[in-house]
Formats: structure tokens, sequence, C-alpha cells
């Protein structure tokens, strides 16, 4: 796995949660895609990103600037790190040719936090009821999940380090339960 | 809180991130203006309700999205099988055998 992934902190935005274990940070704008359709249209898409768009459930592909997760069977979304997301669009769409798909674009649909430090699985089990021992959500894995009463996306980067994604209207409701959660952690 | 195996994602998750879809296995009818208003309600309201061995729809709705079917037994709330929309009903009698075995 690259070192370098699709998500970095924002750094014009000061970290969200500072504690001696945990650090919550709000990730810089991206382009997303969400892709919908059969694995002809899923091969087509990876071309034109350089990653082979996942058919594993729940797992993830990376390349240099981009980063593909499978959501369901037939439903994936792309992350890359670039300005232009009409260009990134043009370019994906017309890879995808006569096969039948839907693609849309939806950069400014989410905002993404990127969770790191040992208690980092810590702090997402505040709210999300799964386990987070690697034998079972390993380094890459991806889901849909609830935090809370949130819907939100959940990648593990690697071992240490979470991404989560959420509908920006969510996510105020998200970090105000992330804070609260290691304050408690603070003091335990 | 039951643990239910969605069979798209492949994994165990809990009930809060599904939905409970109704009775599976129910076709609607071809041509609904030729049945008698008694057959309709039939396909609208009436189901089997039994105490036992029910094939009932269920959407993995804070995950992968799916509607996948299953067979849930109404008495212990157990989960018998599991399986992906479109594969055949399983034979629920024979399953009642297996399980008194």
């Amino acid at each position: 796995m690259p070192e370098k992934s699709v998500y970095s902190a924002n750094a014009h935005l000061s970290p969200i949660v500072v504690t001696s274990n945990v650090r919550v940070e709000e990730a810089a704008p991206l382009v997303r895609l969400s892709l919908r359709g059969g694995e002809a249209a899923a091969s087509h898409a990876g071309a034109s990103i350089g990653a082979p768009l996942p058919l594993e459930p729940l797992t993830s592909t990376m390349a240099d600037k981009a980063a593909a997760f499978w959501l369901g069977p037939d439903e994936w979304q792309i992350a890359i790190q670039e300005g232009d997301a009409t260009a990134v669009f043009e370019r994906v769409e017309t890879a995808m040719a006569d096969t039948p798909h839907s693609l849309v674009d939806v950069s400014e649909r989410n905002r993404a936090l990127i969770i790191s430090g040992p208690k980092a699985a810590w702090l997402l089990n505040s709210q999300i009821f799964l386990d987070f021992d690697e034998a079972v959500f390993p380094v890459g894995m991806v889901t849909r999940t609830l935090f809370g009463k949130a819907d939100i996306m959940l990648w593990r980067q690697s071992e240490d380090i979470f991404v989560l994604e959420a509908w920006r209207s969510f996510m105020p409701y998200v970090i105000e339960l992330l804070q609260e959660a290691s304050r408690e952690l603070e003091a335990a | 809180m039951l643990l239910i195996t969605c069979p798209y994602c492949g994994v165990e998750r809990p009930e809060i991130e599904f939905r409970y879809a109704g009775e599976a296995h129910i076709a609607r009818p071809a041509e609904p203006s030729k049945l008698t208003d008694e057959e309709w309600a039939e396909y609208l309201y009436m189901r089997t309700n039994p105490k036992g061995l029910l094939a009932e729809r269920w959407r993995h709705a804070h995950g992968c999205g799916r509607f996948f079917n299953a067979i849930r037994d109404t008495v212990s709330d157990r989960f018998v099988t599991i399986y992906k929309m479109g594969e055949a009903k399983p034979d629920l009698e024979r399953l009642v055998v297996e399980a008194a075995q």
C-alpha cells in the first residue's frame, strides 16, 4: 500500500480532537464519484483512474492519487485527489463508453474525517457496533454502517488510521459525538 | 439485538443496520385489472403469519443497501437460512425436519 494516501488532513483547519493517543482531523477536499453498474462498467472505470475497482465485498483498492471503495455488489465510490471535479468526471464518463451505468459527482456531498492513533478504534467504538480486531476488520476494509444515527462510510487506511465519510449535514453530529467520547477517553 | 448475516457483504452485522420488508415470494399479479376485489385484497393484505418458519425479505439498509431473503423462526427469532434475491425458496418443511434432528 502506498505511503501517501488519497486522504490528507486539511492544513487550513485546526484538528478536531487532539489527545495523547488519538487525533481527529478534517480531510482536505477531494473529487468523489459514485458509480452504479455491472462489472464491465467497473473495469472501464478502473482503467480510467489507474486502480482496478474492487469486486470482493468490503474491500478497497488504491492507486497513487486515487482510491476505489466497494459499497455494494453494483456500487462503488471513487475518491481522487485532484482539483477539477468536472475534468475527472468527464474522463471517467468517457471511459465508460456505451456500458450501462450511472456516474454521479458527489464531491460536495460528503465530508471526511481522519481518525488516527492507538485509540482510534476505541473512539469509533463509542458509536459503532463493529469489531475492529484486525482479523475481522483488516487494513483496506471499507464498509457503510451507522455512527449513532448517522449513515457513514468507514475505511481502515492502516492499522491505526481510519477514514470516516458522512453526508455533510450529518457531520456536526458525528464530530460532537467524537469530541464527547474523546473527553471520556482523556478522563479514563 | 439480533445478528444478521448479509449474503452480499458476507459478514454478520447488528440488526440496526437492517430493515424488515415483509413476507417474501409474494408475486404481484401480472394483470391487476383482471382480478376481482377479493383476489386483489388477497394479494395486498393476506399473509401467512405462521407460528414457526417464515420466509421474509430484509434489506441491508445501512450497509450495501441490498434486499435479500431470510427464513426466520417466528417463535425463537432465530435465522435459519439467508439467501440472495432470485434464489429459490428453500423447502420449509424439510428445514423443520432438519432443525428437529
